[in-house]
């Protein structure tokens, strides 16, 4: 099986491809989940009566924010994109690349760079309004008192923007490779061959 | 005769997005405006925000682009570059774009469980002019995806038609 594979992706570029397209599905595949599993509720003193003091629960959420819930959809829909490119070089061994195939590759990479970035922009914008506030508009920050759910957020903000300089690369290594055709990533020939 | 007329389309893309970009840029920096409530005067601009601020600029770094790549001569062997450089500046617009829709959002209607309570009652004009930018911003987005899909049609072979 690994000769297979190994055989079906010819070419030193086509496996450093084939490795950024993997570090990429990895990278906003985790920023997904990190900020869709991010979640903190703490309980807080809002007044007190007489001597006793009134406690409130307060829970933070991703979906809170609609930039949020946006940025993990589009960051699992990007690493499905990943996903599936991989799935195509690693078993579309003997599936020629005529003329559409290269092309649909090439315009998917470049949608779903535009995806990602719009996505890991507007967390990060967010985040800098729940983290420093804006006294303009009496907007208090949120990050001193959610302070885990603040720094889990950072970790898949950061994680998204590495995402999106893997995919930048990959894209303009697909447009580059519509340039040459012949240095096709699949091979037509049996995948016993083993060099 | 085909050539001639697929370049004056893209150039008239090309114009047409500069148009598009700049119109945003314009909208959003003029957007201001003073609003008084019970003694205390409250002026909104765009520069409150970072996000518009990075929404200019990017506006800015568009428009500034188009407008120099409209003069690139046909022969020159920088276009294949410009397609790259355009899927960069694909990138900027609809991270600007979408950072500013973001707090705009938050804007018109706050955010209950954070506290956050909408700006837009208190100045409705300056939120009508920040949603006009950002629909500018909008048409310009949706041309710079046609004109990257046009450089790489003009530039690339990209249906493998030239059998080599």
């Amino acid at each position: 099986m690994a000769k297979l594979a190994l055989a079906a992706t010819s070419g030193k570029s086509c496996k450093v491809l084939l490795g950024l397209r993997l570090l990429a599905f990895s990278a906003t595949l985790s920023a997904a989940i990190v900020m869709g599993l991010n979640k903190e509720t703490e309980t807080f003193v809002v007044g007190k009566v007489g001597n006793t003091p009134i406690k409130a629960t307060f829970t933070a959420k991703f979906d809170h924010t609609p930039a949020f819930v946006f940025f993990v959809v589009a960051n699992a829909m990007v690493s499905f994109h990943n996903f599936l490119m991989i799935a195509l070089q690693i078993f579309g061994g003997k599936m020629e690349f005529t003329g559409f195939r290269l092309l649909s590759v090439a315009i998917l990479d470049m949608l779903n760079v535009t995806l990602v970035s719009a996505a890991a922009n507007a967390a990060a914008f967010m985040a800098e309004v729940g983290k420093n506030g804006n006294k303009h508009a009496r907007w208090d920050k949120i990050c001193d008192r959610f302070a885990t759910y603040c720094d889990h957020g950072a970790g898949a903000l950061i994680a998204a923007f590495a995402g999106v300089i893997l995919m930048l690369i990959i894209s303009a290594a697909s447009i580059s490779r519509l340039v040459q055709p012949n240095k096709s990533c699949s091979t037509t020939a049996s995948p016993s061959v083993v060099p | 005769m085909v050539k001639l007329t697929k370049r004056i389309g893209g150039l008239v893309l090309r114009l047409a997005a500069f148009g598009a970009a700049l119109a945003a840029l314009i909208v959003m920096v003029t957007s201001r405006e003073r609003a008084s409530f019970f003694a205390v005067s409250l002026e909104a601009k765009y520069t409150d925000m970072a996000a518009f601020k990075y929404f200019v600029i990017a506006n800015a770094v568009v428009s500034v682009y188009s407008f120099l790549i409209l003069f690139l001569p046909k022969e020159s062997l920088l276009w294949k570059f410009v397609v790259v450089l355009d899927l960069v500046m694909t990138m900027l617009l609809t991270s600007s774009l979408s950072a500013a829709l973001a707090v705009a959002q938050v804007g018109k209607k706050g955010n209950a469980n954070a506290g956050w309570l909408p700006i837009c009652g208190q100045v409705p004009k300056f939120c009508d002019q920040i949603t006009g930018a950002l629909i500018a911003g909008f048409v310009a987005l949706v041309l710079y995806v046609l004109l990257l899909l046009y450089s790489l049609h003009s530039v690339v072979d990209p249906f493998l038609l030239q059998k080599s």
